[in-house]
């Protein structure tokens, strides 16, 4: 037996939409955060996070590199670019960088890449560096919980979108 | 001016006759007389459309790291090279990058009264602009045009690198032709960043997206721009995700722009050639003159260029840097 049943019953149409997962109310908003981590401290420092049981938001994807001053500047504006709320960057505390003062640069390119980012706009927030220790997994916990909050604060990140299209 | 122009012209043909140089980077009239444009002279009988006016805001340094380069052998003749006090900077700044053989270099030192905008003289009501000529006294240029004559002053009509002046003196040459006083930098350069810094993050976003959405991603500005000289550069990778133009759905504009600055962040002598050649009249030296801020702010008074050998801020560092999150802060925003 067919039912005729039309697309604009909002029964239908909330299940259409459902299934179609475009239905975000019952969804909770949750940021994306790209953690760039430094091979010889910071990415150990979440793995020692992990083995001590200690939990860190989901949200967090963390890409290894294999030292904080592998981070190009355009890797974190092509971040935003792909939908990235907040982008931080974890690395060896200064003096201990594995290849002696990689993080040095780091820290000066850095410093001015996002005071740049807010001289054009972007929340001050969205951006951080850390410097996290192999030994230090409750402060990667601890820094990552605090960013997420952070971002998930500022919302979601709408201006680095286009220029010409966007309002 | 007038004086300058002369005595400057009359040298260059002076030394290409006697066989000190074999070539001369300079300015020549395009199709109009206030479309000076950069050229490479070869013969003395080319000399002839050599010209310094007002109107060569062109920086010629990036020109001679061709120029020096390819005229090296034995008894090819050095190039002349006519720098503004501004574009010594620039020259020392590439020196020190290695982009130069100053042995094959002859430069001639070219006093600078300032150089005018055409557009600027344009908003000032004139049209029809037959000729610019120095006043006979006084801080003013006569402007003819085919209704009449009339007078401004030079300071309204000036480039925008030249509302603020880094200096009148030459930081490198071979011989100078001046006849200005050096009273030092004039002109605050870092008014517009502070007023930018002074908005809110909203209003600041407004104001770049205003600006930025104008980019025809021409790239002249990387091209005219004497820091930008990588033999390769980033942005002609088609791969980079940033080379396209017109790409409605990204953040490329602001990206390109944002990386072309950080790329010359530490080694921009603020010639402001990028601002000058936009033919969308964006303000990109406010970018630039952002990370230099910055730079003082942070590490202290920096000027690329100032000498050749220089160290630059961004491949050096001391231990006790600023933490990045401390000098979004210290950055005065």
């Amino acid at each position: 037996m067919s039912v005729n049943v039309s697309v604009n019953e909002p029964a239908v149409k909330a299940a259409a939409e459902n299934a179609a997962g475009a239905n975000t109310e019952n969804k909770e908003w949750r940021p994306r955060i790209v953690a760039f981590c430094c091979n010889w401290c910071s990415y150990a420092g979440a793995d020692l996070a992990g083995s001590s049981r200690l939990s860190y938001p989901a949200d967090v994807k963390i890409i290894r590199v294999p030292c904080s001053c592998r981070v190009n500047p355009m890797f974190i504006l092509k971040a935003f670019e792909r939908g990235a709320d907040g982008v931080i960057l974890c690395g060896c505390h200064p003096g201990d960088c594995h290849y002696s003062t990689g993080n040095y640069y780091t820290r000066r390119r850095m410093a001015l890449l996002f005071s740049m980012l807010d001289y054009i706009g972007v929340e001050r927030g969205r951006t951080r560096v850390e410097w996290v220790s192999a030994a230090e997994g409750a402060r990667f916990s601890a820094v990552m919980n605090d960013f997420v909050a952070k971002i998930t604060e500022l919302g979601e990140n709408v201006k680095v979108g286009d220029l010409r299209c966007k309002k | 001016m007038q004086k300058v122009s002369e005595k400057v012209i009359a040298r260059a043909r002076e030394l290409m006759h006697d066989g000190t140089v074999s070539k001369v980077v300079g300015w020549k009239a395009g199709e109009f007389f206030y479309d000076c444009e950069p050229n490479v002279f070869e013969t003395e009988e080319s000399l002839k459309d050599l010209v310094y006016n007002r109107f060569c805001g062109a920086n010629l340094s990036k020109y001679m790291i061709k120029n020096s380069i390819a005229s090296g052998g034995e008894g090819a003749g050095k190039v002349l090279v006519l720098l503004k006090p501004c574009d010594t900077y620039s020259f020392n700044q590439l020196l020190t990058e290695h982009r130069i053989d100053r042995e094959n270099v002859y430069i001639l030192g070219v006093g600078c009264e300032g150089m005018c905008d055409i557009d600027r003289i344009r908003e000032r009501g004139f049209k029809g602009i037959t000729g610019v000529l120095e006043a006979d006294s006084g801080n003013e240029l006569v402007i003819t045009t085919l209704y009449g004559e009339g007078k401004v002053n030079i300071d309204d009509v000036l480039l925008n690198k030249c509302d603020s002046c880094k200096g009148k003196a030459h930081k490198i040459y071979d011989e100078l032709i001046s006849d200005n006083e050096d009273e030092g930098p004039r002109g605050d350069r870092f008014e517009g960043v502070r007023e930018l810094e002074a908005m809110s993050p909203e209003q600041r976003f407004a104001f770049w997206q205003a600006e930025l959405s104008k980019c025809i991603r021409c790239n002249a500005c990387r091209n005219a721009c004497p820091a930008c000289s990588c033999r390769k550069c980033v942005f002609d990778n088609n791969a980079s995700g940033i080379a396209s133009k017109a790409n409605t759905d990204s953040f490329e504009e602001k990206m390109f722009h944002i990386i072309r600055a950080f790329h010359v962040a530490g080694r921009c002598t603020d010639c402001g050639e990028c601002t000058r050649v936009c033919p969308q009249g964006i303000p990109l030296h406010l970018f630039n003159r952002k990370y230099i801020k910055d730079i003082n702010d942070f590490y202290g008074e920096y000027a690329a260029g100032e000498e050749a050998g220089q160290r630059g801020p961004l491949i050096s560092f001391t231990e006790q840097d600023i933490e990045p999150g401390h000098a979004v802060v210290k950055g005065g925003n």
